[in-house]
């Protein structure tokens, strides 16, 4: 009893401890946004990295979430006789939920995890180290312009997959099941708002980007300094990431359509 | 008056005292060594002296600067004039040898890049390895990529270069070369350089003073000529590379014929 009462009370210090670095990391980062901001071609090697690299798995993945949603709304829409009403669902159902969360779950694991191995090894093999005897601060340098890097990809990204997605249902709907093209578009520009939407869609997106980001570069930075430990680590990245990004877009969809 | 001054340095990890008191004065100009078996915390002494770790008690004076009473900036201010070579090189692996030899460069100095490409062409020439300038880390053999790397450490032309192993795991002919290296740029640069190493026949080729080290204390300096008069049985033990001696072979424990007649079987 009094072991299971010593490991619990251990697990919660280093759980505390890992809360205190991870949040001081961030706000390293964060305080090294303006300097990067300013030697913005660091970011944009990232951009190519983090954000144009991941765009065929969103590319692929956007179309075909987009051509099921299309099958599987216009089986349900079609009873009611409203499958002219397939344009909305399926871009309600992308621009408000699916395509910030699914497209971020995608982004932490190709880009997350390859950030965190990335830092991980770096630190390994004293990349990171040999930088500070260089006196260059490697949380500016390296990580910093991949967090921006990060929060500028994930909203762009998200509306790729989304645009893409929709294209899917379109696809679908009106190729495959012949729902009038014309009510398709209209219906969908009429009840999709540009701000309780579009915008809403963007601002998580916008936040699941600056939380897998963080996760992954902190999980890489504190990584064992072994493989195993970078193993670790990577997996750390995509389930750490997972449960935010599913419990963070219950959050801030309460907060943004309410029914709380 | 000396470049580096340690004085009464503790520094623990854990329970377990890594340096117990340890004096020791780093010479201008003069190429120091620090000698001891694995794990005396040799390397632990360099990132003490870079300021990446701090000493439980003790001071460290690089210049006439107590290292660990400095702020992040002027630290990093200091740093500009250490130079230090890693056992792994350390060098970046997304970038090629000459951006690898040009990053303190471009992210100390404003310099043009045709003088930026100047200067890592004389670097790089200095260590022989000119025309590799294109190839990446990857690309390069264990002893070529030390020898970027002490190219990158001597770019800012610092004050001091601090040498981590630089001879571990090299074969004759790279081991060679870097010794000749490491003793050519301190005297061609007038620089000081302090070499962690156990490898005793290239160390006492080239070091002026040597301090060894073990269980945490000083146990002996002086120059390696000295060294081989010294009477203690210890130093003569690490200077030979004798097998058995103050420092035993087997790990201390419970003694081999008892061992052999106990009864316990592990699982």
């Amino acid at each position: 009893m009094i072991d299971f009462i010593r490991s619990l009370g251990r697990w919660g210090l280093d759980t505390l401890q890992r809360l205190g670095s991870g949040h001081l990391f961030l706000w390293y980062m964060v305080k090294g946004i303006p300097e990067v901001l300013l030697r913005f071609s660091l970011v944009i090697q990232q951009l190519q990295s983090v954000g144009v690299r991941s765009v065929m798995i969103i590319l692929v993945s956007g179309l075909f979430v987009g051509m099921v949603l299309g099958l599987q709304g216009y089986n349900t829409l079609v009873d009611f006789g409203a499958e002219e009403s397939l344009g909305v669902l399926v871009s309600l159902s992308l621009v408000r939920e699916l395509g910030p969360v699914v497209c971020a779950l995608l982004f932490a694991g190709r880009a997350g995890s390859a950030l965190t191995a990335e830092i991980g090894l770096m630190k390994s093999t004293e990349q990171l180290t040999g930088m500070e005897m260089m006196a260059v601060d490697p949380i500016r340098r390296i990580i910093t312009p991949r967090f921006v890097a990060g929060i500028i990809s994930m909203p762009l990204l998200a509306a790729i997959f989304s645009a893409v997605g929709i294209f899917g249902g379109f696809i679908v709907g009106y190729g495959l099941l012949g729902v009038d093209d014309g009510a398709f578009w209209s219906q969908m520009q009429v009840k999709t708002d540009w701000y309780d939407d579009v915008l809403n869609g963007v601002i998580k997106s916008v936040v699941f980007g600056v939380v897998v980001t963080w996760i992954a570069l902190f999980e890489g930075y504190d990584a064992s300094p072994t493989s195993e430990g970078v193993g670790r680590a990577t997996t750390r990245t995509v389930v750490h990431s997972a449960f935010a990004i599913l419990g963070l877009d219950f959050v801030l969809t309460a907060l943004m359509f309410g029914g709380i | 008056m000396p470049l580096i001054k340690i004085r009464d340095l503790h520094f623990y990890r854990g329970d377990r005292a890594i340096f117990d008191g340890v004096n020791i004065d780093i010479q201008r100009g003069k190429i120091t060594a620090i000698m001891g078996p694995s794990g005396t915390g040799k390397t632990t002494l360099l990132r003490l002296i870079g300021g990446q770790l701090r000493p439980d008690s003790g001071t460290i004076e690089v210049d006439g600067q107590d290292v660990h009473k400095l702020s992040h900036a002027g630290l990093y201010e200091l740093r500009k004039r250490m130079g230090m070579l890693f056992q792994s090189g350390a060098l970046l692996t997304d970038i090629s040898v000459f951006d690898n030899v040009a990053f303190p460069l471009r992210e100390h100095t404003d310099l043009p890049e045709s003088m930026i490409r100047d200067l890592v062409l004389m670097k790089l020439q200095a260590v022989g390895l000119r025309n590799a300038r294109d190839l990446m880390p990857a690309e390069l053999s264990g002893g070529m990529a030390r020898r970027v790397a002490l190219a990158r450490a001597v770019t800012l032309d610092p004050m001091m270069v601090m040498y981590d192993e630089p001879f571990t795991g090299q074969d004759p002919i790279s081991m060679g070369t870097i010794v000749n290296l490491i003793h050519r740029l301190n005297d061609a640069m007038g620089l000081t350089s302090i070499i962690v190493s156990h490898d005793v026949m290239e160390t006492t080729e080239i070091a002026d003073v040597i301090y060894l080290l073990s269980a945490g204390k000083v146990i002996e300096s002086g120059s390696p000529v000295q060294l081989k008069r010294s009477s203690s049985q210890w130093v003569q033990q690490f200077i030979q590379g004798l097998p058995d001696g103050p420092v035993p072979f087997h790990f201390p424990g419970v003694d081999f014929a008892d061992d052999l007649l106990s009864s316990e079987v592990s699982a």
